[in-house]
C-alpha cells in the first residue's frame, strides 16, 4: 500500500513537550509552571454574554469575516489604542484564535521558496506554518545580551533575495521580551529598505509591564506592509473560546478570506458575541489581571535574584526565561531532572528553537501561593546541583 | 503608593512586609511607614478574617433588619444610629436611601437571640417606629469571596 500521508507534514517534528506532559500527568503532586494560558477565569460579564447569545438562539454561522459588531469593536479598539485605523468592512477578519490567523496569513502571502525570517526563541507554529505554506523558514537566533530583542543588523544579516516576510513575535513567548518604539523603528527601516512584509503576532499586547505596547503597524508607512494579528486568549483569559483576528491591507485580506472561508467558514458565533462585550466593557478586568501578573513577575524576579540564577528582566507576556547554563546540563536534562526529583514542571527553552538551549521557560500564570511552593522546590534543586558541583570540584 | 497597598491588602492582609514591597516594586521601609500611617489615621480599620462558620460547624444566625425611624431635630440620624451601633450584637449599620432608613446587620447565636434583640432592644427605641427582620438563609458570597464550593475546571498541565 502507498503511504497515506503527505511528505511535508511527516518532516515536521511534533511538539517538544510531549514527554513532560506525559510525566506530569502521571504525578499526583507535581506543580506545573509549564502552562501557556492565563489562570484567570474569563470575566463573568463575557461569559454571561455568551450564555445570553445561546438563549437568544444565536446558533448560526456569522459572515465569513466575522460579526459586523465585532469587527467594528476591533477597529475602534485599535484606533483608541494605537491611533491605527482598519476598515471593519475590508481590512479585518475574525479567526479561530491567533493561530489560524498566522496560518492563513502565511498561506496567502508565500509563493514556493519564499523565505520567512523567524526570530527565535518564539512560539512554535511559525516555522511549521511557513513550511506548510510552501515557504522556507530562516531562523534568527536572539541573544540574551540584547534582552532577546530583534536588531536591525540581525535582519540585515539574514536577508536574501528570496526573503519576503519577517515575523515579529512581541511581546514574546517564551522569553517575555518586548520591543519598544525605538527598537521597532529600526526594524521598520530595514523592512522598508528591503521591501519586506511583516507578520506581527501581538497576542500578548495587553500584557506589558514597563510601558504600553507599541505596534509596528502604527509606525509611518508600515500599515500597508503589515499583517497585524491579535486575539482574545491572553488579554481576556479566553483561550478555550478560540477567537482571534487579523488586520491587513484589503488586497491581502481578501485573499486570506478565501482560505478562511474554505477551511473554517467562520469563527464560533457565541465566542464572537462574547468578544463584543469583552472589547466594549472589560478594560478594567484586563487592567486588574495585568496588575496581578506584574505582582507575580516581581516576586519571581526577586526570588531568582536571591538564588543568584541569571535571568534578564522580562517586561511582557507571563513568562520568565532564566539561564541554566551554569549547571552544565542541557535544558531538556535540567527540566527532566527538576520534574523527576522535585516534581516541578517547566518547559525547556529548546521547545522554542535551538537557540533556547541553556534556558527554561517559567510561566507565572499561577497564583502567588503556587509560585511560592514551586520556587521553593526549584531553589532546593538549584542548591543541590551547586553542592554536587562543589563536591566534584573538591575531589 | 497608598492606594496600591490598600488594593492589595484588602484581599490579602496576611502577606509579609517584605513580599508586599517586592510585588508592589516599592521600598520596604516606605511600605512600612505608609502602613503605620494608615493605621494611625484609621484608614486601615483592622485586619479581619473571613470565616465560613457553617463549615466550621459553629451555629450562627444573621439577619438584615430594615429600620424606619423619626430623625431628631439637631442631630438627624446620627444620634439614633449611635444608639443602635453601640450594641455589640450589631455588626453593621448603614443609612439607606429608599423605603427605609437604616440597614442593621445583626449576628447572634440563634434566630431566637436575634428575635429577642429586635423586640427587646431595637424596636423599643423611642425614635424607631418600625422594623422588618430578614433572616439570612444561605451565604453565597461575602466581601467579594464566593462562600459556596464550586468545582474548578483544570487547565492542561502543560502547553506552549
Amino acid at each position: 500500500m502507498r503511504s497515506m500521508v503527505n511528505k511535508t507534514i511527516t518532516g515536521i517534528a511534533p511538539s517538544g513537550i510531549r514527554k513532560f506532559f506525559d510525566i506530569v500527568n502521571e504525578m499526583d503532586d507535581a506543580i506545573s509552571l509549564g502552562v501557556g494560558e492565563p489562570d484567570f477565569d474569563t470575566p463573568w460579564r463575557i461569559r454571561d454574554e455568551a450564555i445570553y447569545s445561546l438563549e437568544q438562539g444565536r446558533t448560526f454561522y456569522t459572515s465569513n469575516t466575522g460579526l459586523k459588531q465585532l469587527r467594528e469593536e476591533i477597529s475602534k479598539y485599535l484606533e483608541r489604542r494605537y491611533q491605527l485605523y482598519y476598515s471593519p468592512s475590508s481590512e479585518i477578519m475574525v479567526t479561530v484564535g491567533g493561530s489560524e490567523a498566522i496560518d492563513v496569513a502565511l498561506r496567502a502571502m508565500l509563493d514556493p521558496g519564499d523565505e520567512v525570517l523567524i526570530p527565535q526563541p518564539s512560539y512554535v507554529s511559525y516555522g511549521p506554518c511557513t513550511i506548510l505554506a510552501g515557504g522556507r523558514p530562516v531562523y534568527i537566533p536572539l541573544k540574551e545580551e540584547d534582552d532577546f530583542r530583534l536588531t536591525a543588523q540581525e535582519i540585515e544579516d539574514a536577508i536574501t533575495d528570496r526573503t519576503k516576510v519577517l515575523i515579529l513575535p512581541y511581546p514574546n513567548n517564551p522569553t517575555g521580551a518586548v520591543m519598544e518604539k525605538a527598537d521597532l523603528e529600526a526594524v521598520a527601516e530595514v523592512v522598508k529598505k528591503h521591501d519586506l512584509f511583516i507578520l506581527t503576532d501581538e497576542i500578548y499586547s495587553e500584557l506589558t509591564y514597563l510601558e504600553k505596547h507599541v505596534s509596528i503597524a502604527a509606525l509611518p508607512g508600515m500599515k500597508e506592509r503589515t499583517v497585524y494579528i491579535n486575539g482574545f486568549s491572553k488579554a481576556f483569559a479566553m483561550t478555550g473560546w478560540r477567537l482571534g483576528y487579523a488586520c491587513a491591507p484589503r488586497e491581502l485580506l481578501s485573499q486570506m478570506l478565501k482560505i478562511h472561508q474554505f477551511a473554517i467558514m467562520c469563527a464560533p458565533t457565541n465566542s464572537q458575541y462574547a468578544a463584543v462585550e469583552a472589547l466594549r466593557n472589560c478594560q478594567d478586568e484586563v487592567d486588574k489581571m495585568r496588575e496581578e501578573y506584574d505582582h507575580r513577575r516581581r516576586y519571581l524576579m526577586d526570588r531568582f535574584k536571591k538564588m543568584h540564577l541569571q535571568c534578564f528582566e522580562p517586561f511582557g507576556a507571563f513568562y520568565i526565561f532564566p539561564s541554566i547554563k551554569e549547571f552544565g546540563m542541557s535544558s531538556d536534562e535540567f527540566a527532566t531532572e527538576l520534574l523527576k526529583s522535585k516534581k516541578v514542571a517547566v518547559v525547556p527553552g529548546t521547545a522554542f528553537g535551538d537557540c533556547g538551549e541553556g534556558f527554561i521557560r517559567i510561566s507565572y500564570a499561577y497564583s502567588l501561593e503556587d509560585l511560592e511552593k514551586a520556587v521553593d522546590r526549584i531553589e532546593e534543586f538549584v542548591n543541590e546541583l551547586r553542592a554536587g558541583k562543589a563536591e566534584k570540584a573538591a575531589e | 503608593m497608598q492606594e496600591k497597598i490598600l488594593n492589595y491588602i484588602e484581599k490579602n492582609s496576611r502577606i509579609d512586609l517584605h513580599e508586599l514591597a517586592v510585588i508592589l516594586g516599592e521600598d520596604e521601609a516606605a511600605v512600612l511607614n505608609c502602613l503605620e500611617d494608615m493605621e494611625a489615621k484609621h484608614i486601615i480599620c483592622g485586619y479581619h478574617t473571613l470565616i465560613n462558620w457553617e463549615k466550621a460547624g459553629v451555629e450562627k444566625a444573621k439577619a438584615m433588619i430594615e429600620v424606619r425611624v423619626t430623625p431628631q431635630r439637631g442631630t438627624g440620624f446620627d444620634k439614633i444610629a449611635q444608639r443602635i451601633y453601640n450594641f455589640p450584637e450589631v455588626s453593621d449599620v448603614y443609612l439607606i436611601s429608599g423605603g427605609f432608613d437604616f440597614m442593621v446587620i445583626l449576628e447572634g447565636k440563634s434566630l431566637r437571640e436575634i428575635a429577642d434583640f429586635v423586640s427587646q432592644k431595637l424596636s423599643v427605641l423611642d425614635s424607631v417606629f418600625s422594623t422588618k427582620t430578614n433572616f439570612i438563609l444561605k451565604n453565597y458570597k461575602e466581601q467579594g469571596t464566593i462562600m459556596v464550593d464550586v468545582p474548578k475546571e483544570e487547565r492542561m498541565k502543560m502547553s506552549l
